[in-house]
């Protein structure tokens, strides 16, 4: 792995630290229901400090269930994921076909300069079925 | 973690709906001009509003025991400037109010506010002040990021402290409330954020020398930045 990987592998495995941590500490022990949404911590804060309030609209389209909501927060996450492979994997390939551009190009003047020695024959890779 | 529908009076939904509106029109004109100028730039403004969507999408457990969510705006107001993440927050947000029921329409206007405006202006100061003082490139893209997302999750709660008073200790009191429910939870979330914009970085630096420059992230010639210097390193592999 050379320098670079290392260090973004050291940084996404930080993030995942970050995320298990608090569930492996048992941070959420304290609480009745652990790990819900600060939305909905916050929705109980309004009601304590205003317990008269009504909320006075409610979503035009709510999902069914949690299997359902969960599943449009995977499709949210995975179109996103989605846009950017795509766009890394645009430009890694776009820098490959550079390369292979310039390389083939080299490889071309070199021939023109020594024609009379033929082109080795070049090993096969042994994947027989 | 945004603000529930019906869960602003009507009268600071309106007032945050009218603070929030000139933003994201004068956002809508520099994104249609900036693809308008440069249509190469297209693919990464997709780019980072894809970056937006995923992180938005995350919701991660916190040291407070409840879970939030990123909120992803710091890469693109450090790429494109906060007038265009105006819109890419906003699109985002309401495609989550929308369909997931998650914030909503008539807290649009003070959700937009905090996410879309606050964060990325915040985000993007600090980001130019420590350029200002020569800090390396990747550490500048995290402090930015860091408080892209933390400065998002203040506003929310001093929206909703000002919405929702403590009968006995005012603002200030629902201030410290929601600020324990939002602005704490955030702390950690916000580093993961740092970090994880500070990894797409690192990978565009290396997969779009040309666009960072054009952009102004990346300078050429003159003091080499510590990011520029991963990039070199990936041309010359």
């Amino acid at each position: 792995m050379s320098r670079n990987a290392k260090i973004n592998a050291l940084l996404l495995f930080v993030v995942a630290a970050l995320a298990v941590l608090p569930l492996v500490l048992g941070l959420g022990d304290h609480k009745e229901e652990p790990f819900t949404g600060a939305d909905a911590e916050a929705e109980t804060a309004i009601t304590e400090l205003e317990p008269d309030y009504e909320p006075w609209f409610s979503p035009l389209y709510e999902p069914p269930s949690g299997e359902i909501e969960s599943a449009l927060f995977s499709f949210q996450a995975a179109l996103g994921a989605g846009v950017l492979a795509y766009y890394f994997g645009l430009h890694r390939g776009r820098r490959q076909g550079e390369l292979r551009a310039l390389a083939r190009q080299d490889a071309a003047t070199a021939e023109a300069a020594a024609e009379a020695i033929g082109a080795e024959p070049a090993t096969e890779p042994a994947d027989r079925a | 973690m945004h603000i529930a529908e019906g869960f602003l009076p009507p009268a600071h939904a309106v007032a945050w709906g009218v603070a929030s509106a000139p933003f994201v029109v004068h956002g809508v004109r520099s994104l249609t001009r900036e693809v308008r100028e440069h249509p190469e730039s297209t693919l990464l403004l997709g780019a980072s509003g894809a970056f937006t969507f995923v992180l938005s999408a995350l919701k991660l457990p916190s040291v407070t025991g409840s879970c939030s969510h990123p909120t992803g705006t710091g890469l693109g107001a450090i790429l494109f400037r906060p007038p265009i993440m105006a819109v890419l927050g906003t699109i985002t947000l309401l495609f989550q109010a929308l369909l997931l029921a998650h914030g909503g329409l008539t807290t649009l206007g003070a959700n937009v506010f905090s996410m879309a405006i606050v964060g990325p202006w915040t985000g993007y100061a600090v980001y130019r002040l420590l350029r200002r003082f020569d800090v390396p490139l990747m550490v500048t893209v995290f402090c930015g990021a860091f408080a892209a997302d933390l400065s998002t999750y203040c506003v929310t709660s001093v929206q909703l402290a000002l919405a929702f008073p403590d009968p006995g200790s005012g603002f200030l009191g629902a201030l410290g409330k929601f600020g324990s429910i939002f602005a704490v939870t955030q702390i950690p979330l916000a580093v993961s954020e740092g970090l994880l914009t500070v990894f797409v970085m690192r990978l565009l630096v290396q997969s779009s020398k040309g666009e960072l420059t054009r952009l102004g992230v990346l300078v050429t010639g003159g003091r080499p930045q510590a990011g520029a210097g991963t990039g070199t390193e990936a041309v010359a592999r």
